[in-house]
């Protein structure tokens, strides 16, 4: 179980995709201007991650692997996870209406968005089982969303700030989005010395 | 098998069945589509401004098409065209739609207005009016950092020697502006026509009123004595005229000591 639970810390802190492995990035500078726009986003992704995982490990475990046609899985994921979230789209326009509002416009957005092909992809690479791989992905999932919420918070406070003009619009977000990647630095070893591992 | 063979033909196979499955599925998963509210919402103009009161073009269209409401006028930036539109589609009855468009009335500009303090800050209104009422002594008037200029999808209003100005052939009587204003100073006037209008909205008392700009209006009630449809009234040392009754003769214009009270002819805009 502490394995389990390591992984997920790791996913949401110490790995976060967004501010240390620089996943996703354009998600995180495009919607993270309000906080309900960045949790409706993030909500997406989480659904897409674990979906995505669930769909994708089976088809490298008894079709990639198994043929050694593992140099496939880039385009095979790709191609699996867009049909399937196209998918999911039309299903939850018919059957769920209001959730379909409310994420309708950032699920087409994160298709075949890097941090969801990622976190798949990196499951492989671990070698990672079902299980482990489900919880690196939600936990993939909550850690976008931390840095999106966190992120949205920073971005807000900038809006009554006198920016130098040079600095206006894009520039100041990155380097604030920089700091706040700087400060998860501080999250290093934290996984390992509060479960001993 | 060959190894390329197999590669080609594993992703052809998922390519073809995510195809007919997603297929199958929007056919069988389709949601009936609201025809006529698609017919409707072509006619619309699509800024999403909410000037009609629903959440957007597609909640109005929606509106219409459903029945909840009737109103077929209440698309101001599409006018009278767009009205006429909904009305053959519904086959509603189409209202007369009085064209309007914004007006800012305030004429402290530079050099009129006196200046009270010096401010650093945010360049937005709504902030500046959180410090002593603003920049000028006037706490009435327009705040001139153009939070209204950014408001307007039109760009219809642009600032002029320290405060704003709606150019009426851009305005699509919207009311974003109106919404914005901090001060309120923005009113929908209505096209066509000439009427007479405060062009101030201070509440202060005379003698205060001269020290704090030279246009402002200080309540001397000589419009309302002049006005020969009693269109004008005084509420708090300020003129108001009732657009309705005035019927832009100008002799309130010619009596007003302080020129607040002006006519004002607004034209359509080009289509």
């Amino acid at each position: 179980m502490t394995a389990y639970f390591a992984i997920l810390l790791t996913a949401i802190l110490t790995g976060n995709f967004v501010l240390c492995k620089f996943l996703g990035i354009c998600p995180f500078l495009g919607v993270s201007k309000k906080l309900n726009t960045a949790l409706g986003m993030s909500a997406a992704v989480v659904f897409v991650m674990a979906l995505a995982t669930a769909v994708t490990y089976p088809i490298n475990k008894f079709l990639l692997v198994k043929n050694d046609l593992e140099y496939l899985q880039t385009i095979v994921f790709i191609l699996v996870i867009a049909a399937l979230v196209q998918l999911v789209e039309i299903v939850l326009k018919k059957f769920m209406p209001p959730l379909y509002n409310a994420l309708g416009i950032y699920l087409p957005l994160i298709t075949t968005n890097c941090a969801v092909l990622g976190v798949v992809i990196l499951n492989v690479d671990e070698g990672y089982n079902f299980a482990q791989s489900m919880f690196n992905s939600v936990g993939a999932g909550l850690g976008f969303m931390l840095a999106m919420v966190i992120f949205s918070g920073v971005r807000s406070r900038l809006e009554s700030c006198d920016v130098p003009k040079f600095l206006q619009g894009l520039p100041i977000v990155l380097i604030a989005a920089s700091i706040v990647s700087l400060s998860f630095m501080g999250f290093t070893g934290l996984v390992e010395g509060l479960l001993g591992l | 098998m060959n190894p390329i063979l197999l590669a080609v033909l594993s992703v052809s196979v998922i390519g073809i069945l995510a195809a007919v499955g997603l297929t199958v599925a929007s056919k069988v998963f389709a949601v009936p589509v609201d025809e006529k509210a698609e017919e409707i919402r072509a006619c619309l103009p699509g800024a999403n401004c909410g000037a009609c009161g629903f959440s957007g073009c597609d909640g109005y269209a929606a509106a219409l098409s459903k029945g909840e409401t009737t109103e077929t006028t209440l698309c101001a930036p599409g006018g009278q065209d767009v009205a006429e539109q909904i009305g053959e589609i519904t086959g509603l009855a189409v209202g007369n739609m009085i064209p309007v468009a914004a007006v800012v009335l305030c004429q402290g500009h530079n050099d009129n207005a006196v200046i009270k303090l010096e401010y650093q800050g945010v360049q937005s209104c709504r902030m500046a009016a959180q410090i002593f009422g603003g920049p000028k002594e006037c706490i009435y008037g327009c705040i001139g950092f153009g939070d209204c200029v950014a408001a307007c999808d039109y760009n219809a209003i642009h600032l002029c020697n320290g405060i704003a100005r709606v150019d009426p052939h851009l305005c699509r009587a919207c009311r974003k502006c109106v919404k914005t204003c901090p001060k309120g100073l923005i009113e929908m006037l209505p096209l066509e026509g000439t009427e007479a209008a405060v062009l101030c909205k201070n509440h202060d008392k005379g003698a205060v009123t001269r020290k704090e700009c030279k246009t402002g209006c200080i309540g001397c009630m000589k419009c309302v004595k002049a006005c020969p449809e009693e269109a004008i009234t005084i509420d708090r040392f300020c003129a108001h005229v009732d657009y309705e009754k005035c019927i832009g003769c100008g002799a309130c214009h010619a009596e007003c000591p302080v020129s607040a009270i002006n006519l004002i002819t607004l034209t359509k805009h080009a289509n």
